[in-house]
Parts: C-alpha cells; sequence; structure tokens
C-alpha cells in the first residue's frame, strides 16, 4: 500500500507537478482571499480565459511561453483593472467582453493553425505530463513575488480591500494596490495553467477562501488558512490524479470541493453564515448627494 | 481664497464645483474649516453634502475651484455604517490597525502599536471587543470601532458621513457626547447630516448645503425660515425651546389633495 502509494515519486514529472500544484494551491489559496473578497472572482475567471489567448499565440509564434502569454495576461488584467475603476460600462461586461475576446482568439488561432508545443487539452484541464523545471522555477518565482507583496503590503491590501474610499483618504494608493493584485493575479494563473488547466482555476482561487472563511473571522487566520488549505488541495489532488489517472486540474478541484463540503456540514449554521458574505459584490460605495 | 494662518485655517474650498459624469452636485462652493472646529453639513437628500465630504479628503477632484490644505494636514475619514461591509471577516483589532499604514510594513502589529490600539479602544468603551468581529457588535459599538480606526491614524480633522443615520435616540446622544469629548480635546470634526434638531442644532457651527452653501455660522445665526427654505425647498418653521432652536415642519393641512382628505 505504502509502495504504491510512494510509487509516482519515482517520476521525476510527478514530483515536479507535485511540487508546483503544492505551491499552486498555495498561491492560488492566498491570492483568492483578495479575490473572493473584493468580489472579483469573475475577474480571477475571465483572466485565466484571457491568458489562454496568449497560450494559444505565443504557442504558434514559437515564442516563450511564460513570456508571450505572461504578456498577455499583465495586459489584460491592466486592461480589466482600468475598465473597472473607471465605471464607464458595467465590470462585468468589460470583463465578459475582454476575456471571452481573448479565449475565443486562442481557440481560433488553434482551430486556423494547429497545436504547437503545449497540448491544447493541458491548458484548458491541466496535466501533470510536461511539467518542467521551467514550470517549477516559474510557480517559485511567482510565489516569492506574491508573499512578498502580501507581506510588505499586508495592512495596505487588506485596507484597500475593507475599504478603498477610506484606505484612499488614508493615504493608500488604492490604485496601485489594485493594479498590483491584478498583476500578481496574472502571474499566478500563468503559472498555475500548466497544473490547473484555464477552465479550473477560478476554483482553485475561490474554494480555499470560501472554506476558510466558514472556519474564522479574522482576515489574519483566513490568508494562512486558505494558503493552507490550498497547499493540501494542490498535494492531495496531484497525488489523485496519478492514481485515478484523471487529469490533475479537475482531481485538485474535486479535492477543495470535497473539502468544501465537509467543512460547510461541520460547521453548521456559523460557517454558513460567515461565508454567505462572500458572494456579495464588494462593498457599494454610498450614493453620494 | 488662501488658508488664513491667523485663524489656522486647516483647510479652504474656493469656488469648488464639482459633481459625478456631467453632473455638477456642487457649485461655485466656498467654505474654510479651522482647527478645533466642530461643524455639521446639513441639507436634503441629494444636495452635496457627501460630495463636500469626498472633496474635502480629497477623494474627488472638483472640476473647477480649489482646494487648499494645511500642509501635512491629516485626516480621517469615517464612512456612513450603510456602506460597510459587515460580512468582511475583520475583527476589531485588525479593523482599526488598519490605519497604520504608513511607517512600519509587516503585518502584525508592534508592542508600541497593540498598546495604542488597547488605550483608543478604552477610551472609547470598547476595550473588551478588540478581538470580536466587527458584525458581532451593537451599533454604538460598531461606529465607535469605526472612529477609533479614525483615531489611530491621529489626525487633526475627522470627517463622519453620516454618523447618526438611523441610530435611535440613546445612540445619538452617545455619539454625539462621544465627538463633543473628542472635539474638546482639540479634534477638528466636520459631519454631515440629516438631523436637525437632534444634531445640527447642536453643533457650534452650520453649514446649510444645497448644491452651493445657502448659509454658513452658528445654529441661531443659520436655522432660520428664510435660510431653510432656500435650502430645503419647502416651508419650515424655526422655535425657540430651551434657548436652542428647534425645527418643525409647517405641513399644513390644507396641501393635502381634497381627494385624500376623507381618509386621514
Amino acid at each position: 500500500m505504502i509502495d504504491e502509494l510512494l510509487r509516482p515519486f519515482e517520476f521525476e514529472f510527478f514530483r515536479n507537478g507535485l511540487i508546483v500544484a503544492t505551491m499552486a494551491g498555495a498561491l492560488c489559496g492566498a491570492i483568492g482571499v483578495y479575490v473572493v473578497l473584493k468580489g472579483m472572482s469573475y475577474i480571477g475567471h475571465g483572466l485565466s480565459h484571457a491568458i489562454f489567448g496568449g497560450f494559444a499565440a505565443s504557442s504558434l509564434l514559437g515564442i516563450n511561453f511564460l513570456l508571450g502569454a505572461g504578456v498577455w495576461g499583465v495586459a489584460s488584467a491592466l486592461m480589466i483593472n482600468g475598465v473597472t475603476r473607471r465605471r464607464v460600462i458595467g465590470s462585468d461586461a468589460a470583463i465578459g467582453v475582454i476575456t471571452t475576446a481573448s479565449f475565443a482568439l486562442g481557440l481560433a488561432l488553434f482551430a486556423l493553425f494547429g497545436t504547437a508545443g503545449r497540448s491544447f487539452d493541458a491548458a484548458l484541464f491541466g496535466s501533470i505530463l510536461g511539467v518542467g523545471t521551467d514550470d517549477v522555477i516559474a510557480i517559485f518565482v511567482v510565489c516569492l513575488l506574491a508573499g512578498a507583496l502580501i507581506f510588505l503590503r499586508y495592512r495596505a491590501l487588506l485596507f484597500t480591500t475593507f475599504d478603498p474610499e477610506v484606505a484612499d483618504v488614508a493615504g493608500v494608493n488604492t490604485a496601485r494596490m489594485d493594479a498590483l493584485l491584478m498583476v500578481i493575479l496574472a502571474g499566478s494563473i500563468l503559472a498555475t495553467m500548466q497544473v490547473l488547466g484555464v477552465t479550473l482555476i477560478a476554483a482553485a482561487l475561490v474554494i480555499p477562501a470560501a472554506i476558510a472563511r466558514m472556519l474564522t473571522n479574522s482576515f489574519a487566520r483566513m490568508l494562512q488558512l486558505a494558503t493552507a488549505i490550498g497547499s493540501v488541495c494542490g498535494f492531495v489532488g496531484m497525488n489523485l490524479s496519478y492514481h485515478l489517472d484523471i487529469q490533475s486540474g479537475p482531481t485538485i478541484v474535486l479535492t477543495a470541493a470535497t473539502m468544501f463540503a465537509a467543512v460547510f456540514v461541520v460547521t453548521g449554521a456559523t460557517g454558513r453564515r460567515r461565508a454567505a458574505g462572500i458572494t456579495a459584490p464588494a462593498p457599494l460605495v454610498a450614493r453620494p448627494d | 481664497m488662501s488658508l488664513d494662518r491667523e485663524r489656522e485655517d486647516l483647510l479652504a474650498l474656493a469656488g469648488v464645483t464639482c459633481g459625478y459624469s456631467s453632473e455638477a452636485v456642487l457649485v461655485d462652493v466656498d467654505l474654510q474649516i479651522r482647527r478645533r472646529e466642530f461643524v455639521g453639513i446639513v441639507g436634503p437628500s441629494g444636495a452635496g453634502k457627501t460630495t463636500a465630504l469626498r472633496v474635502i479628503a480629497g477623494s474627488l477632484r472638483p472640476a473647477a475651484g480649489t482646494v487648499t490644505r494645511r500642509p501635512g494636514l491629516r485626516m480621517a475619514y469615517v464612512p456612513q455604517v450603510e456602506t460597510i461591509n459587515w460580512s468582511f471577516p475583520v475583527t476589531v483589532r485588525e479593523c482599526v490597525l488598519m490605519s497604520r499604514v504608513s511607517g512600519r510594513r509587516v503585518p502584525w502589529a508592534s508592542r508600541a502599536e497593540r498598546a495604542q490600539i488597547a488605550d483608543v479602544l478604552a477610551s472609547l468603551d470598547i476595550g473588551e471587543l478588540a478581538d470580536r468581529h466587527i458584525r458581532e457588535l451593537s451599533g454604538g459599538q460598531q461606529q465607535r470601532v469605526f472612529i477609533a480606526r479614525a483615531l489611530l491614524g491621529e489626525p487633526d480633522l475627522l470627517l463622519m458621513d453620516e454618523p447618526t443615520s438611523g441610530v435611535d435616540v440613546r445612540l445619538r446622544h452617545e455619539v454625539l457626547h462621544l465627538l463633543d469629548d473628542l472635539n474638546a480635546r482639540g479634534l477638528a470634526i466636520v459631519l454631515t447630516t440629516h438631523d436637525l434638531n437632534g444634531i445640527a442644532a447642536h453643533l457650534p457651527r452650520i453649514i446649510c448645503l444645497n448644491r452651493s452653501v445657502i448659509g454658513d455660522g452658528a445654529p441661531h445665526d443659520v436655522l432660520t425660515t428664510d435660510v431653510l427654505e432656500r435650502t430645503y425647498g419647502a416651508s419650515l418653521q424655526v422655535l425657540e425651546h430651551g434657548g436652542m432652536p428647534v425645527v418643525v415642519d409647517s405641513y399644513r393641512r390644507e396641501h393635502v389633495p381634497r381627494a385624500l382628505e376623507n381618509h386621514l
């Protein structure tokens, strides 16, 4: 039994995949706290689809995937952030236009020119096959940057997430905080795309944060719990992926969903009441008179 | 209009016009706020009270006119409680610490900051609530938490948007006494309110606003029939009670449509 559980560790691709999945889970768990509390879940979902366009273009042009999709993702993130802050049109509509157009472009490029390099299916649903050292380095760098941002800008990020207008008055550059968060979100999606797949990244962002919210009323503890839960789901999900021979994205997400269901039942009404608020949009600014 | 150093002006608005999109909410507004002042901005819904507060706070830029602030002026803003996301996972201690965004960058509070938080919470009689979630508090306690957050930033000027909106008489008195006490300790306060008798009449200075400044001065000078009618566009009477002006609605029954009279 133990031998069977340890067998996949003999393979380098699995070890790489496991490292990436565990770190990706932790990264998405931490970033997901801000995404969920700011009511940006749809942005996370949309951005992962937008990056698919960059993935397709870089794949066909033969340029480095991380560079091509990275530039595309950051550009999409900043564009979404700009549209959202200006409130020219509804942010959900703007996100829908930008991200689905980018996703559609990716699909069209693959349909016209076929796939080259990385697998189309892997990009959509995640795969541990083909996870190489460059993926491990990429996720490590993004984790480092995200960790540094959260650690060094913890108070400003919390203030911006909770109460942006008052944070602005208190001297926080909320526009910069939002932009930094979007760039880190784009980087997280990019670095986790190989293992989770663009269609399932949103779940990795949302579920650990939702579980953590049911367990605590403290922001600091929610951040710690979501990071830990995300990494556990990544680790367990990746092992299940190997043993059940199912793509890594679905197993990681199903692991997280199972944990969510368990916590939902165990915490009862208290957990449900706590989690109820996180589906609500970000607090509305009072109608000015 | 520049700051008058002798009168210790904290900030001055001169000819300020601003609004949202193309619609001007404030038109040609002039006003000054001085040290240790306690000012109430009153006016009907849509008069531009919150907008004026935002312009003062700097979160909204005027389309025309100037806002001059004393160099180094520290402001803190307490929003309407209705705008707070009460489901947000934040304890009282975490909420109060938010205002300390400059200087120390690490997430946790220093020993000195912990002591300051304990002091400010104790001074507002909510010292024992530091580890409670903000939703688990009463209305008065919630208001105090956000005042505590503002105070920890050591402001010179406290801006409050409708601090007594939707609260009962006891809580309104509680908030008013608290603000009076803070003002007596040297903090300048500007608040907006709909409550002419419960709040505004008790303040040393009132600004009547309806897109522009209609009246500005002590309650006895500003709460007059003429100023109130121009501010609210409705007939109001001002009576004297215990040396204080009391505003009453001079609604008359003859204004009721004939068809409704039988139902009253």
